[in-house]
């Protein structure tokens, strides 16, 4: 098919009719079946086929209403009009001007709210899972350039020297374009591993974490310097990396760090786990290789029960899954069209067995004699009026209450602010929910501290930290190009 | 960056003491708060060990820790000059040290090492300090000299009499509350079921008691809510809420449920790590440095 149609592109071009009548290309994915018992990455990735016929259902819209739908503003349509040409290279060069992460936004974003929702293909057919499949491409071509082991050019050093608090995707990006700009760049790191959620939360078989180790290794590569096992607030305060350790700007970037519990009976049984915990213990310590090699452990689980209904509840079901649950309930409070998960992750589970408790909640969690979990008390829910979201609120059945028999629980419902940056740093104006004060460029109420992703947005994705990372970048350019130029006068 | 060992020594039989490289650490850290050690980047675990000690001048802190699990078995084998990849903190919030007049101190086993930089600190603010340090036998009791120095008043104890007087902490707790005047704090330092004791006799006496708990952790920054606690009937995460709480608010009873959680995956990676010593010829060598 893909001969013949470029052949009658060449002979007298395509009409959208013929762009329309091309079949949306599905992405191969590994078996169901075989994936439950796996971490590796599920879906695999287009052919190079696939790709170009994908890229050939592009309208090449002249207003581009896409790009109106990425948080970065990506040149999907130039992009995809390279990879229908089949130049790969250029198709990487053209999204790595505005975006860093190109394989990790490929499979994370949630492409169907944003750029696809926008598409369109998909308004023609009046169904988004028929437009563009701008994230699979992304992915596409970012895979086909990964030997491609460039590094960004930087500019002559400045001596300024900026700390990046947090390595996620908010801090990298903040990273790699404020040493572009050649000043002194330093990520501090939490954890002993760089790469934020991208390696506690996401996990393996989502985003393999070997994509992430190479992005964070050409940071490196650009001279970026990277401090694990640095807890700021702790280790040291934003006061004294700015006051004694002369760094002239501060990125904040330290995610949401903070689990929301339910305030339920029972939540702190032997079994309960926030999904931070949970995902943290698989993913970053690898709990699935325990007795392997890994040295921690998670539960041994048979039945559990998931709370929520977003990517992390989705991501968690998925997980217990390949630790070997025999079952895994997923409990939302509302119907599954007020899923905040993206529709390909809810598919996945669906396929590998998960199943679904839609318009249920735990009302409490029951505990044997020895305090472990053996059961949660759910009410069934119908939905009302819409709340302050815009989607229907639960409420709950009176009298409808029934048992599920579980014996690990994981709570998905959400991260709040970590406070330990507002309890060491007075001067940082906070919101009441506990997150950063910032103004459009980024900018906190601190002379040169500026902030973005989720300390600032509240629970959010990838790619909008990635966003504010690069907005907050440029401020801290233009900041301190104003700071050197101000001290040259003098 | 690697923290050095610059000097280590065994207190007891599976109880252990190094003097670690950690100048940010030393130079920040206050009473009451723990680091949060990994031994390997890809495979290790993260386990919570309070600071027993620093020197912010040679930049090292002191770590105190008992051989119960694998990565302690394995800190246990490192020696002088070896390093620690990943060490992170100071974390928790430090101890609220303040003049209350009479404080008495209760340490039991392996407690007696985060709560000896706490009586220093309340010695520091003018408190009379009784301190009462507990352990099952002579051989398992450490820091006896450190507390004489620091502590108006000691008593020590042991399970089966082998040292000091034949009795577990809470007897001599109790006397010294029922003196008049009695105790005006206490800070209790010790096994969780040491802990719930304690607090039982102080209630008794309307003593306000403190105590330092030491849950599973993961992160050791808030993230993870592992380590999550039962105080006053509200979850409490130990890493950031504390370590330290009101003693007679904690549920006691569930910390040690959830304490217990991986119990037997501990024994099993614990086993795992004997048998490869064995196989690597480790074990030999460990028992020559003894």
């Amino acid at each position: 098919m893909l001969e013949k149609l470029q052949k009658k592109e060449r002979a007298e071009g395509l009409k959208p009719s013929d762009r329309y009548d091309i079949p949306p290309q599905d992405m191969p994915a590994q078996d169901p079946v075989t994936r439950r018992g796996n971490v590796n990455e599920v879906a695999l990735g287009y052919t190079e086929t696939q790709a170009r016929l994908e890229a050939m259902r592009c309208l090449q819209c002249r207003n581009a209403p896409c790009v109106q739908g990425c948080p970065v503003r990506i040149k999907i349509k130039d992009f995809i009009s390279a990879i229908a040409e089949g130049d790969y290279k250029k198709s990487l060069e053209i999204i790595k001007e505005n975006s860093l992460l190109p394989a990790v936004c490929g499979r994370v974003c949630p492409q169907e709210v944003q750029c696809q929702e926008k598409c369109t293909v998909g308004l023609r057919f009046k169904d988004p899972t028929k437009a563009v499949s701008i994230g699979r491409l992304e992915r596409f071509v970012a895979d086909f350039g990964s030997d491609n082991d460039s590094v960004p050019v930087v500019a002559p050093e400045t001596g300024m020297k900026i700390a990046v608090i947090g390595s996620g995707p908010g801090g990298i990006v903040a990273a790699a374009d404020t040493r572009r700009a050649g000043h002194d760049v330093t990520i501090f790191e939490a954890f002993h591993k760089p790469g934020g959620v991208m390696v506690y939360g996401i996990p393996e078989f989502r985003l393999p974490k070997a994509i992430v180790a190479k992005e964070i290794d050409v940071l490196r590569k650009m001279g970026v310097k990277i401090v694990c096992n640095f807890l700021v607030g702790r280790t040291r305060t934003i006061d004294e990396l700015m006051k004694e350790d002369g760094f002239e700007a501060v990125f904040i970037g330290v995610g949401a760090g903070l689990p929301h519990f339910m305030s339920i009976e029972g939540e702190s049984l032997v079994g309960v786990y926030s999904a931070n915990e949970y995902l943290t213990r698989a993913n970053l310590m690898k709990a699935y290789d325990f007795g392997r090699g890994a040295d921690t452990p998670i539960a041994v689980s048979k039945k559990v029960a998931v709370v929520g209904g977003g990517n992390v509840a989705m991501d968690s079901a998925r997980t217990a899954v390949r630790l070997g649950a025999e079952k895994v309930y997923l409990v939302y409070r509302r119907s599954e069209k007020e899923m905040p998960a993206r529709i390909e992750e809810v598919h996945h589970a669906k396929e590998e067995g998960v199943e679904f408790h839609i318009l249920q909640n735990p009302k409490r969690i029951i505990g044997d004699e020895n305090s472990h979990v053996k059961a949660i008390e759910c009410l069934k829910h119908e939905l009302g009026s819409p709340d302050e979201s815009g989607r229907r609120r639960p409420v709950p059945i009176e009298g409808s209450e029934f048992t599920i028999d579980v014996d690990t629980v994981i709570i998905a419902i959400g991260n709040g602010a970590n406070p330990l940056i507002r309890q060491t740093t007075p001067h940082l104006e906070f919101n009441k929910w506990g997150n950063i004060v910032v103004d459009e460029n980024c900018k906190t109420s601190m002379e040169g501290v500026y902030a973005g992703g989720d300390i600032v947005l509240g629970a959010a994705t990838v790619i909008l930290a990635m966003g504010q990372g690069r907005i907050a970048a440029a401020a801290i350019n233009e900041h301190l190009a104003q700071k050197e130029s101000a001290s040259a006068k003098i | 960056m690697a923290h050095k060992i610059v000097s280590k020594k065994q207190l007891s039989q599976d109880v252990f003491t190094a003097q670690i490289e950690a100048g940010l650490i030393a130079r920040a850290r206050k009473p009451g708060q723990f680091v949060i050690v990994c031994l390997s980047n890809e495979y290790g675990e993260r386990i919570p060990l309070t600071i027993a000690d620093a020197d912010p001048q040679e930049g090292t802190i002191t770590l105190i820790w008992q051989r119960v699990g694998k990565t302690t078995a394995q800190m246990a084998d490192l020696k002088q000059g070896d390093t620690i990849d990943n060490i992170v903190g100071p974390l928790g919030t430090p101890t609220h040290v303040e003049k209350f007049g009479t404080v008495v101190c209760v340490g039991g086993g392996i407690g007696n090492a985060p709560l000896l930089p706490i009586a220093r600190a309340l010695k520091g603010a003018g408190n009379t300090i009784i301190s009462i340090i507990g352990a099952r036998n002579k051989e398992l009791l450490i820091l006896e000299d450190e507390f004489a120095k620091t502590s108006d008043e000691l008593i020590v104890t042991t399970d089966d009499g082998s040292h000091g007087r034949k009795a577990l902490v809470t007897e001599p707790l109790k006397e010294v509350c029922q003196r008049n005047p009695g105790p005006d704090h206490a800070f209790v330092i010790g096994p969780a079921i040491m802990m719930k004791f304690c607090c039982d006799v102080t209630k008794q006496f309307d003593v306000p008691t403190t105590v330092s708990l030491n849950t599973i952790m993961v992160d050791g920054t808030g993230m993870c809510g592992g380590c999550r606690v039962e105080v006053g009937g509200k979850p409490k995460f130990v890493c950031v809420d504390g370590p330290e709480f009101d003693g007679h608010l904690v549920n006691f009873d569930l910390m040690m449920k959830r304490l217990d959680a991986y119990h037997e995956q501990e024994q099993q990676a614990r086993e795992q790590y004997k048998k490869h010593k064995c196989k690597i010829g480790l074990d030999k060598g460990s028992q020559r440095n003894q």
